[in-house]
Order: structure tokens, then C-alpha cells, then sequence
């Protein structure tokens, strides 16, 4: 079932269209990849569903128009959006964000799901109490990504997980996803220069080109497409 | 009187003064800490509230109740105000926000003067003042109800910014607006909440204030709020300890020189304000204030 239709998005800022007309879905379970460039439009595109800058075109998400909610009624809605650069509350401690995370829950699960994800990352576990613009880059995107999926979404947008990070880390971060959509069946709409990685764990993929669908595929189409592979493997 | 005693009373004194400033350094810091915005109507809104307990209490409501209806009204008055005149700027300069606040404080003095005219009033007691010796101290009952309620005040903060859901995301729209947003914190409802709680804290202040004064004019908070602003300077403007004893230490350092140091009688405010610019100039985020410290 299609859990995220995007069509015809137009948006952009002040007067600069970034977008023209972009078209994409995500279906339960996928894991979809947007490659492209820089100044291609792939953190706009993400931004426009998020509900951070306004837009036009349809977004629909669980079969309702969520064009125009406001970014935190998106977010209650059920689309946990890591932000280019981690986002880390930087005054708050590492315990402090997690559970802000959890900011629309009303449930009583909260501390075993901070717990949970202590698990997961335990440099995380380690540093509850630190403040966490103290921690390293590496550490922030895994606290970003614990910290959006406290809020138990039913669609994680990742924009650019692996942007300034070692190899080693980028690897177990893309382990980390790879786990979370085959474990829990989570959807995945990541944004990546890191095209090798991010095929990997894919299910399908598009590429952007100058704000419009230029590709789109299976992520082993892709992986084998020769314009694809020229511009964003390095092959 | 011995000179020990002399020493205690000029203290206790200080300490009086100084509790004055850290409440209204209190209201001002909760509105730096979570919006980034120096406020200069603090100290005109809570004139304006205290102006309303007042005429609440002249209307023959028993003073505690005026000052708890005050309280709330201004609560709601504070959060009004930062939906109506602060939201429209808040993403502009620092300057134009600074010009704002300026603004509202003419705006809100002009006002309070429109409406309850330019004579002082008489502001009503919430309890006798009576005062106590202790050992040869004189204790007023005025100092003693204004360290409770400020001990009251930062308690009830503490736990409100520390221990509840709200508090989180209150700090939280405070270190990163943009994320909070993005884990479904309602920003804009979490500044107005932060405003009103600056405001009734203000409003409280006024409200106990005003009443150790000669009377309730349009001018009774301007020198509280220089003095309050002398004291979130030094204590740190995003820190509410450092508000309270930043607070105290200007209160006492303004009493002890005005007592003992003759040739600088009239001009004593220049040693609590040369001590702020001392401790700034080596620690320029104040005594409690956070170094900002980021890894990026």
C-alpha cells in the first residue's frame, strides 16, 4: 500500500523555484533512495514534506493531503524527519533529547524505549547525561536518527545520514537502518550522495536533476544504470 | 548598636533589595533562556499588572486574592503579548526586537498612566508588616515574605523547566527551535507559555514590591528593572540561579558601599555596576552563564 504519494511539487524560496514538478512514492515496508547533486532539490524535497517551507502539488500521506499542516502536526501524524546536519538540541543532554523525541506519545513506554535504543547505540547509553552538542558527529546522527524514531513513525526521512562522517561509522549507520526496515518493516525515505551505501540498503531509487525526476527505478536498475553509475557511484 | 550588628543589619537590607532584583532577573532570564529576546517591558508589565492587583484590591477583593488574580491575568496577558507583538518580528534582527520591547515599554507606561492616572497610589500589604529583633538585627516581615516567595518561585520553576513534559519542551524550542518543531513540539504555544510564565512572575514581584515603597507610581519598576537587568548580567542571562544571586550580590554591594563608603554617597551604584563589568570582562557569559559549547 502506498503510505507517502508526493506529485507535481512545485516549492522553493522567496522567489527561487527549486522544485518543478516532482513526482515519487513510498510504499509500507520500502526503503527509497533520492539521489542527486548538490542544489538538485533534495533536501527541499524532504523540507516540503516535512512541512517546513510551504509548497505546492499534492503530498499525500495514508491516503490524506497533509499540503500545508503545520511541520509538529505532520510529525504527529507519523513522519519522523532527520534533518541535514543531525538537528541535536545541543543544550539538552543525550537522555533529554531521546525524550523529546517522544514529545506526541501518551503512552507509558517512553523509558523502556529510551532504554531500547540505549541498546542499539550504546555510546548513546553511555553519554545519557552529557550534554549533546558535546558528542562527536557520528555520535549526533545516531542520536538523531534514536531521537525521531522515539516518536515510533511510520515514516523516518533521512537527509544526507552520512555527511561528514568517517567510512567506518557511515557503515554501521547504514547497518543500523538496513536492521531497523527488516526488523520492524519501517519506511525509509533517504536523501544521499553516498549512492553505493544507499542502494545497498534500498528498495527503489530516483534521481534528481535541477529539481525534476531525471531516474527512477528498482535500486539494482540503478546500481547498473550507466549515467548513474558515472555521476553518483564514481565508477 | 555594636558595629557587627550595624554590619548584619546593612546586610539584611542588601539581601532585601536583592530579592527584589532577582525577581524580576528571574522573569527577564526565562525569556532570554527561551526565546533569546531581552525583554526591556519586563519591569512595565509588571507595572501594569501590579497596577491591577491594586485596583482589584481597592475594589475590596482580600489582597492575596488580587495578587493570585493578578497573577493569572498576567499570564494570559504576557502570552497575548508575545502572539500579538513579538511573533510578527521574531525572526527579525536582534535590533528590531530590541526596538520592540522598547516600544511596549512606553507603550505599557503611557497606558498604565492613561488608565490609573499619574498620582501615587497607595498599594495595600498582603500581610502586616511587622518586624522582629533578632539579636539585635531588625527582621521585617517584608524581607522575610520576599525570600520565601522568590525561595517559592524558583522551586516551582525548577521543576516546572526540569521534571515536566512541558519544561522539556520548553528548553527544548530553546536550544533548537526548528527540531523541536520537528518532533511535534508546538513552538509557537511554547513561547507564549514561556512569556506568560515571565510575566506572572513579574506580576508577583510588583505586586510585593511596590507595597515597601513610598507608593505605586508609573515609574515604581524602572529603577527595579536597571537593577534586575545589573543582575541577570552578572549572574548569566540564561541562567535562573545565576539571576537570583546575581540579584543578591548587587542588592548587598549597593547597601554595604551606601553605608560605609562616604565619599562615594550618591553615586554608590557605581560599585555594583563596576563589579558587573569586572566579572564580564572575565567571564563574559556572567557568573552561572553557559559557555555555548558545540561539536560540529
Amino acid at each position: 500500500m502506498t503510505l507517502l504519494e508526493v506529485a507535481e511539487l512545485r516549492a522553493g524560496y522567496g522567489p527561487v523555484n527549486v522544485l518543478h514538478g516532482v513526482d515519487f512514492n513510498v510504499s509500507e515496508g520500502e526503503v527509497v533512495v533520492i539521489l542527486g547533486a548538490n542544489g538538485s532539490g533534495k533536501t527541499t524535497t524532504l523540507r516540503a514534506v516535512s512541512g517546513i517551507i510551504s509548497c505546492r502539488g499534492a503530498i499525500r500521506f495514508e491516503d490524506r493531503s497533509i499540503l500545508g499542516s503545520r511541520p509538529e502536526k505532520i510529525a504527529q501524524l507519523g513522519i519522523a524527519h532527520v534533518p541535514q546536519g543531525r538537528g541535536t538540541l545541543t543544550d539538552l543532554t543525550v537522555e533529554e533529547n531521546l525524550r523529546l523525541g517522544a514529545y506526541s506519545r501518551r503512552d507509558d513506554r517512553v523509558t523502556r524505549d529510551v532504554n531500547y535504543w540505549y541498546d542499539v547505540f550504546p555510546r548513546l547509553g553511555n553519554r545519557r547525561g552529557q550534554a549533546a552538542g558535546s558528542m562527536s558527529g557520528g555520535e549526533q546522527q545516531m542520536l538523531a536518527i534514536a531521537r525521531a524514531m522515539m516518536s515510533v513513525p511510520k515514516l523516518l526521512l533521512l537527509d544526507e545520514p552520512s555527511l561528514g562522517l568517517a567510512p567506518i561509522i557511515t557503515q554501521e549507520l547504514f547497518r543500523v537502518l538496513a536492521d531497523l526496515n527488516t526488523s520492524t518493516g519501517l519506511s525509509m525515505l533517504i536523501v544521499e550522495q553516498n549512492a553505493g551505501l544507499a542502494l545497498g540498503i534500498a528498495t527503489r531509487g530516483y534521481v534528481l536533476e535541477s529539481g525534476a525526476i531525471a531516474v527512477r527505478g528498482s535500486a539494482e536498475e540503478l546500481a547498473a544504470d550507466d549515467d548513474v553509475r558515472k555521476a553518483y557511484l564514481g565508477i | 548598636m555594636d558595629q557587627l550588628e550595624q554590619f548584619l543589619q546593612h546586610l539584611m537590607n542588601g539581601i532585601e533589595a536583592g530579592v527584589i532584583y532577582a525577581s524580576l532577573a528571574l522573569a527577564l532570564v526565562l525569556i532570554f533562556k527561551t526565546t533569546g529576546i531581552l525583554n526591556f517591558a519586563q519591569g512595565e508589565m509588571a507595572l501594569v499588572s501590579t497596577y491591577f492587583t491594586w485596583k482589584l484590591a481597592e475594589w475590596g477583593l482580600p489582597v492575596w486574592i488580587a495578587i493570585l488574580v493578578s497573577v493569572g491575568v498576567s499570564f494570559v496577558g504576557g502570552a497575548l503579548i508575545e502572539r500579538v507583538v513579538i511573533r510578527p518580528v521574531e525572526k527579525s534582527s536582534a535590533l528590531v526586537i530590541v526596538i520592540v520591547t522598547i516600544g511596549l515599554f512606553l507603550a505599557l507606561n503611557s497606558l498604565a498612566q492613561v488608565v490609573f492616572g499619574t498620582d501615587a497610589h497607595l498599594m495595600p500589604r498582603a500581610y502586616p508588616n511587622e518586624s522582629w529583633d533578632v539579636f539585635g538585627v531588625n527582621v521585617e516581615a517584608d524581607t522575610l515574605v520576599l525570600v520565601a516567595v522568590l525561595a517559592a518561585e524558583c522551586a516551582l520553576l525548577w521543576y516546572i523547566l526540569q521534571r515536566t513534559k512541558v519544561g522539556l519542551a520548553l528548553r527544548g524550542v530553546a536550544s533548537n527551535p526548528d527540531s523541536s518543531r520537528l518532533v511535534g513540539v508546538p513552538v509557537g504555544t511554547m513561547l507564549m507559555f514561556g512569556w506568560g510564565l515571565s510575566a506572572a512572575i513579574g506580576a508577583l514581584a510588583g505586586s510585593l514590591v511596590v507595597p515597601t515603597t513610598a507608593g505605586l507610581t508609573a515609574g515604581s519598576m524602572q529603577s527595579i528593572l536597571v537593577f534586575a537587568f545589573a543582575a541577570a548580567a552578572l549572574g548569566g542571562f540564561d541562567s535562573p540561579l545565576g539571576a537570583v544571586v546575581g540579584g543578591l550580590i548587587v542588592g548587598v554591594a549597593n547597601s554595604l558601599t551606601t553605608a560605609y563608603v562616604d565619599w562615594l554617597n550618591d553615586i554608590e551604584i557605581i560599585v555594583p555596576f563596576g563589579l558587573i563589568l569586572l566579572v564580564l570582562l572575565f567571564k563574559p557569559a556572567g557568573l552561572f552563564g553557559k559557555v555555548h559549547v558545540e561539536r560540529v
